[in-house]
């Protein structure tokens, strides 16, 4: 679904991580070559974990404060604050609720939670700069981020090594002479079971079965509990959809590719990435990666990538940006986005 | 189009640490020191950049030779 925002515009851009490095080469319970093998392919090199007593919100805390004193706003001038993420502080109630405390901000506010990973910081930038453009509310914070290790068994090498942690604050104005942004916005749900958690919702109760590992293959274990990733599933859906729908967007919005600064493409991981890029005959130059230092940290990934590569560009000039995130779900979505001297903090860490 | 010694030879730099030269289109690309799942990975990003094809996990089950893997990324090119 293509659709343009008019009069809302970014103004500025947090991320905090967790402080504790883990290290690929350090996981010694997978073979020197497969480690390098896997370094090579996905790209990551390195990420941050949040550990037991960190949540997800607690890092989008963190770079909210950051973010709202640079920015100089009132707290009470707040009027959205929305919440992405998959791993949520609890079942119930709705995270944002909590920050909504967290932050003091004021009681007359619209918060909620939006519960999406991969594709999250895309479809979140949509349904906030929706709720903005109208006027009615003038600004707005959309915090996106992941515990992904917390789904993640540490004896699974096809998913452990690769999630990283990471929580995200974004900062959004209605302003009337914003530049327009341009969205896509996907989803097919027959692929629901390429990247899942079975247990622990109410289709499967958790159950004393949960919690019982398995070896699955060399290498992999885990149990009912955590995250599942079907590699080749999500590698073809990535080559089948995110492609054309980058070239969808750029055709529906008129935006010419040569005319985009930077693609920032939500951090799957290397593979899927540069075959995407290259599928889209886009210049390496033009693609930043954070997954390097910091994995693949779902619904953070792009503002991560953007602090992390393009702070410095983000603060003095105009960029126009491609945003693209894809992944669990399925779910996928794409923005175009004129940046002009955003507020940016440095990755904060605690 | 690629001929299948052009796709033996650039399949063969594709994976690291394979002797230059020991990809023939009778390899069974799977027995490769170290074969996993990224490997395969590699193989169907390999065929979907020449070919504009995108093979699953049962496309590659139904091939063992690098020939046979040509052919069928032939076959299924549109």
């Amino acid at each position: 679904m293509f659709n343009t925002i008019h009069h809302v515009a970014l103004k500025g851009l947090s991320v905090c991580v967790p402080s504790k490095v883990e290290r690929t080469m350090d996981y010694n319970w997978i073979s020197e070559e497969e480690r390098a093998m896997f370094i090579r392919n996905t790209g990551v090199e390195e990420k941050r974990t949040a550990g037991k007593g960190m949540a997800t919100s607690d890092l989008c805390e963190r770079s909210a404060n950051a973010l709202i004193e640079k920015l100089g706003w009132e707290r009470n001038s707040i009027d959205v604050l929305i919440f992405v993420s998959q791993s949520p502080d609890y079942f119930l109630p709705a995270t944002s609720a909590i920050l909504q405390n967290k932050l003091q901000l004021k009681k007359d506010l619209v918060a909620f939670d939006v519960n999406l990973g991969c594709s999250g910081y895309i479809y979140g930038l949509q349904i906030i700069s929706n709720l903005l453009a109208a006027g009615n509310f003038k600004r707005g914070l959309l915090l996106a981020g992941d515990k992904s290790t917390l789904s993640t068994n540490y004896r699974d090498k096809s998913t452990y090594p690769l999630f990283g942690d990471a929580g995200t604050a974004t900062a959004l104005e209605f302003n009337e002479s914003a530049p327009p942004m341009y969205f896509n916005l996907f989803t097919d749900g027959s692929g629901y079971k390429s990247i899942i958690v079975e247990d622990g919702g109410s289709r499967n109760h958790v159950s004393q079965d949960s919690f019982v590992e398995v070896k699955i293959d060399e290498g992999i274990y885990r149990c009912r509990i955590n995250l599942v990733l079907d590699g080749m599933e999500i590698f073809n859906f990535a080559l089948r959809e995110v492609a054309p729908s980058i070239e969808n967007i750029l055709k529906e919005s008129g935006v010419a590719k040569e005319t985009i600064d930077y693609f920032v493409f939500h951090q799957a991981n290397r593979l899927i990435n540069e075959s995407v890029r290259k599928k889209c005959r886009v210049e390496p130059e033009k693609v930043p990666y954070s997954i390097d230092k910091f994995g693949n940290t779902s619904s953070a990934s792009v503002p991560l990538t953007m602090l992390y590569k393009l702070k410095q560009n983000l603060e003095s000039r105009s960029l126009k940006l491609l945003l693209s995130g894809f992944g669990v779900g399925y779910s996928w979505g794409n923005c175009i986005v004129q940046t002009d001297n955003l507020v940016c903090t440095d990755i904060l860490e605690i | 189009m690629m001929t299948l010694e052009e796709f033996t030879v650039n399949l063969e730099k594709e994976f690291e640490g394979v002797e230059p030269g020991s990809f023939t289109p009778d390899t069974h690309y799977r027995d490769i020191k170290n074969w996993s799942s990224i490997y395969a990975l590699i193989v169907v990003a390999f065929v979907d950049l020449n070919f504009n094809v995108i093979l699953n996990a049962t496309d590659l089950r139904s091939t063992n030779t690098i020939r046979e893997l040509y052919d069928l990324a032939v076959q299924k090119h549109v």
